[in-house]
């Protein structure tokens, strides 16, 4: 990926900003529509994401020398599992009524690509503390992202934050359903590009 | 062919060589003149609200187009007559007692994210019109279905709320439609000629075909469209309309109820959205009534027009990929048999 060294600063703005999960890779959208219908739960997964991915960059970074790069995968697979299983159960304790609505996609996070993409890519080939930090930066990323989202799909589609009112009058339906999380996921990564190519001379997202 | 070429300079330029003097804006003008009658009728039966509400449409979707495009510096094109041949369509298929808020908001989505994020006119996979619509139904579920009922007389301030046909079909069966509007050829006429609660412009038939015979006379739409579309709603509506079995359904409620002619005339038909071969055509058409008549029938809403259209508008591209003629000239390579 990035040849040059990067410090552990910029790695953690890298995540946040110049390679964000949703907005800049257009990776594990699936959470990111189906989650953000409130605020709330939006930004508990955005938590456990970046307990997640932080967690399994250094412990894939402790274990690089000893994995064999054929069956790096499965490997990678079981230290997810293990680390989401450890998050599924605490959430099923201590945040009961959040984990009836989401506890289905916190199982999901197994799957997610991009911290798959982040084990591979970046914490197989780096040392703990950077990996760390790498990790922690995507997850940060994906969080800001769902905050992001869940705000203007939960003040459009209900009136609300976190469940409290904020406006009054009938509320755009559309926004707390399927197609309002496409809408408003593509209109953002519109507008985040736009910010890109005007105040910081990027390409774009095709540019990347 | 603009530039003045001298007696001695070859011009090379890509075909067409020879063009007629249609352009968009002609053809745009022509289909708004031809909506005329049925917004007319809709006000004739609707009163000032319906005008009221069909103009706040064109205007916010004339505005949106023209604010969007002279923000991003480009050249602004409300002059065609596509926006506010948008706004017009979106405002004949809302309902007559919308707040002011709605057709604001449908306009908007309609222009700005179905035609101009996409690239503008001729870019858009969708039916702006429709698209609008579709998000404000299913926005706004409670005020997109208060239906007026027509009172033809001009200033009804209180006009009482009532169920479209559809709506009473789907609900209470036919015995009961027919039993309000009096006797089963009542019904029909009252169909017809448009005196019935539903959207501002799809309520009368004639005032349609009207304007829909002048398209077709000035060849602006063909045939396949509208006649595949009304016919597959005509067959499926006498095969599984009915309750006494297959083959016992009654047609004509179906064909002259809900906003099949204008949706089939003037809204399937949109050159950029449906496929441009004939045969293309006429699959869409038939996709288009099939899932009308599905959604009327079994699904959740009365009204199944605009989710057939718009759901055959994904499959555009796809079927003029399947049903592209050979090329003139070219030779069918045959495959060789196994044996």
């Amino acid at each position: 990926m990035s040849l040059k060294k990067k410090s552990n600063i910029e790695l953690i703005k890298n995540g946040m900003f110049g390679e964000n999960t949703i907005f800049r890779m257009a990776i594990s959208l699936c959470p990111s529509i189906a989650v953000t219908n409130g605020m709330k739960n939006g930004v508990a997964l955005g938590i456990s994401v970046v307990f997640v991915q932080t967690m399994v960059n250094m412990t894939i970074s402790l274990m690089r020398k000893f994995i064999h790069p054929k069956i790096r995968i499965p490997i990678f697979m079981l230290v997810i599992a293990g680390y989401v299983t450890i998050i599924d159960l605490l959430m099923a304790t201590y945040a009961r009524p959040i984990y009836k609505e989401i506890g289905l996609y916190i199982q999901i996070i197994v799957a997610f690509a991009s911290i798959f993409a982040r084990a591979e890519v970046y914490a197989s080939k780096n040392k703990v503390f950077s990996s760390a930090c790498d990790g922690f930066g995507m997850g940060v990323g994906f969080l800001l992202a769902m905050i992001v989202i869940s705000f203007f799909r939960e003040l459009l589609g209900k009136g609300t934050l976190f469940g409290y009112p904020i406006v009054s009058g009938s509320p755009l339906l559309i926004m707390i359903l399927p197609a309002g999380g496409f809408l408003a996921v593509g209109l953002l990564m519109g507008f985040f590009n736009w910010i890109d190519m005007r105040f910081f001379g990027g390409k774009g997202a095709s540019g990347v | 062919m603009a530039t003045e070429a001298k007696a001695h300079e070859l011009i090379v330029s890509v075909s067409p060589h020879v063009r007629g003097n249609e352009t968009v804006s002609r053809i745009m003008w022509t289909v708004n003149l031809s909506l005329l009658p049925a917004f007319l009728m809709s006000v004739y039966y609707f009163g000032p609200l319906a005008a009221f509400v069909t103009g706040l449409c064109i205007l916010s979707a004339v505005l949106s187009e023209h604010i969007y495009q002279t923000s991003l510096k480009k050249k602004s094109t409300i002059g065609d007559g596509s926006a506010f041949l948008t706004g017009l369509l979106l405002g004949l298929n809302l309902p007559p007692s919308v707040p002011f808020y709605i057709p604001i908001i449908g306009s908007v989505i309609a222009i700005v994210i179905t035609k101009l994020l996409f690239g503008g006119l001729g870019y858009n996979v969708f039916n702006p019109a429709l698209i609008g619509r579709a998000f404000l139904l299913i926005s706004f579920p409670k005020l997109m279905t208060i239906w007026s009922e027509p009172t033809a007389q001009f200033v009804a301030m209180d006009a009482k709320t009532t169920a479209t046909p559809l709506g009473i079909l789907k609900e209470e069966g036919l015995a009961k439609l027919i039993e309000i509007f009096g006797d089963k050829t009542d019904l029909y006429i009252s169909l017809l000629m448009g005196n019935r609660a539903g959207s501002l412009g799809e309520t009368s038939v004639i005032a349609l075909l009207i304007g829909a015979a002048l398209l077709l006379y000035r060849g602006y739409i063909t045939w396949h469209i509208p006649v595949s579309f009304i016919a597959t709603v005509g067959v499926m509506a006498w095969a599984f309309g009915g309750q006494g079995g297959l083959f016992t359904g009654d047609p004509l409620i179906h064909l002259l109820s809900g906003g099949l002619i204008l949706g089939a005339f003037f809204m399937a038909t949109d050159y950029v959205t449906c496929p441009s071969i004939r045969k293309g055509q006429i699959i869409f058409g038939i996709g288009c009534g099939a899932i009308t008549m599905m959604i009327r029938l079994k699904g959740g809403f009365p009204e199944g027009v605009m989710f057939a259209i718009l759901l055959m508008n994904c499959f555009a591209p796809l079927i003029d990929r399947g049903v592209k003629s050979n090329m003139f000239g070219a030779v069918k390579v045959k495959k060789e048999q196994k044996k």
